[in-house]
């Protein structure tokens, strides 16, 4: 194997974290990395070098959103109940935070997720965008103050102006 | 002097939770949060945040990589579908000049054709697995069929006949399309191979035939007029652009 299908298949866990976390489904998530291990591997001879980690995540950003363009042309499935109203205390903060993900828009959720999870610093994450610095600073801010008012249960739109 | 009461920003904050933070700035920082509860506050929270994160997500990367993730695997059978413009689409070339359009090359890929596309395969799948109960008006019914789907649809809608390729109408139905309703007709041939033909109001005016593949099965699509065909069935790409030439030159010829 060559070194350049090595290092892809060693990003290809984090590349399912990520997906999971983006999309909130696991079979979504999968077709996600599918699609982008099929896309890098087909365009291995234009890879000129550089990260190939930074690559694999822009490709998989890009795919999730002409994913979300498909989809928003079709019906929305959504979950009738709740599950598991008494579950244990990791759960149901599992859940919280899902939710409080599924509050954001695309940009903001994420550069969220790049920063916090998967650990990229702000220039990485402004190439995978292709947007400046600053942007991907404002909407890791927006990211941030949605989340933290989603879980403390409020509405963001109501939250105090200090 | 006191370096400290100079304000710490939101964007400082921030950088130094990530890490991002200047080393000679991050003591500044940490001597206002000492004195600013609510910035520590909101510090700490942040940092709960990526720890609910990590929590909740990092056992996805633990898992086992599952085998249709496998590289081996993805080089030799990569998903036909890809999502958007990279659709496995390609322009089918029929034999120029014995039908009546031009080829404008593979360029684009309207969504229309996209989104078209699928309702029609969505479709396909759906009922040609049916045995007792694939279509609402059956095929010795012809020119009922004809009438009903036409009156309902809004346009001529033609049953063709395709027994020169060996296929018998078995019938049709109406179903729901991307903007109002869809014609389906299907046909079948001697070894049970089923071809159907799915027609619904589409923007694109006229376009020149454009193949998809999805799974086992491939489509052509075109628009003519205001209406949009797609035909598809089976994999075998030589046939589908026979019955579908058939099927245009029927539809031309009865104004379709």
């Amino acid at each position: 194997m060559s070194a350049f299908r090595q290092s892809v298949e060693a990003m290809i866990p984090a590349l399912r974290r990520y997906a999971r976390a983006l999309t909130r489904d696991a079979d979504a998530a999968d077709d996600l990395v599918q699609d982008t291990l099929v896309r890098a591997l087909r365009s291995e001879r234009l890879f000129l070098g550089g990260d190939v980690r930074s690559w694999l995540y822009t490709i998989l950003t890009n795919l999730n959103k002409n994913r979300r363009r498909s989809l928003a042309r079709r019906p929305q499935f959504m979950q009738l109940t709740e599950n598991n109203p008494d579950a244990s205390g990791t759960e149901a903060e599992g859940r919280d935070i899902e939710k409080a993900l599924a509050t954001l828009v695309e940009e903001q959720r994420s550069v969220l997720l790049l920063v916090m999870l998967e650990g990229m610093s702000y220039r990485e994450v402004a190439d995978i965008q292709g947007v400046p610095i600053g942007t991907v600073m404002s909407r890791l801010a927006r990211a941030r103050a949605h989340v933290k008012a989603s879980l403390e249960g409020e509405r963001p739109a109501l939250r105090r102006v200090k | 002097m006191n370096d400290h009461r100079i304000s710490v920003t939101e964007d400082e904050l921030h950088a130094y939770v990530d890490g991002e933070l200047p080393a000679e700035r991050r003591a500044d920082v940490e001597a206002w949060l000492a004195v600013h509860p609510d910035d520590a506050e909101r510090v700490q929270s942040w940092r709960a945040m990526a720890e609910m994160l990590h929590a909740r997500y990092d056992a996805v990367a633990q898992e086992s990589v599952p085998a249709r993730l496998e590289l081996e695997r993805l080089e030799r059978r990569p998903r036909q579908w890809l999502y958007g413009a990279a659709a496995a689409v390609l322009v089918a070339f029929l034999a120029g000049s014995t039908v009546g359009w031009v080829a404008h090359g593979a360029k684009a890929v309207p969504s229309t054709f996209q989104s078209f596309t699928e309702d029609a395969l969505d479709a396909h799948r759906l009922y040609v697995v049916e045995v007792r109960h694939p279509v609402e008006v059956p095929g010795n019914e012809r020119d009922h069929l004809q009438a009903w789907l036409t009156k309902r649809c809004g346009w001529t809608v033609f049953a063709p006949n395709l027994e020169a390729s060996g296929l018998k109408l078995v019938g049709g139905r109406l179903l729901p399309g991307p903007s109002g309703p869809a014609s389906f007709l299907m046909y079948e041939g001697p070894s049970g191979e089923r071809f159907t033909i799915y027609t619904a109001k589409t923007e694109s005016g006229a376009t020149q035939m454009r193949y998809a593949k999805a799974d086992r099965d491939g489509s052509l699509f075109w628009a003519d007029r205001g209406v949009g065909y797609v035909v598809t069935g089976g994999n075998d790409r030589d046939r589908l652009t026979k019955v579908a030439q058939a099927v245009y030159d029927q539809t031309e010829k009865n104004g379709g």
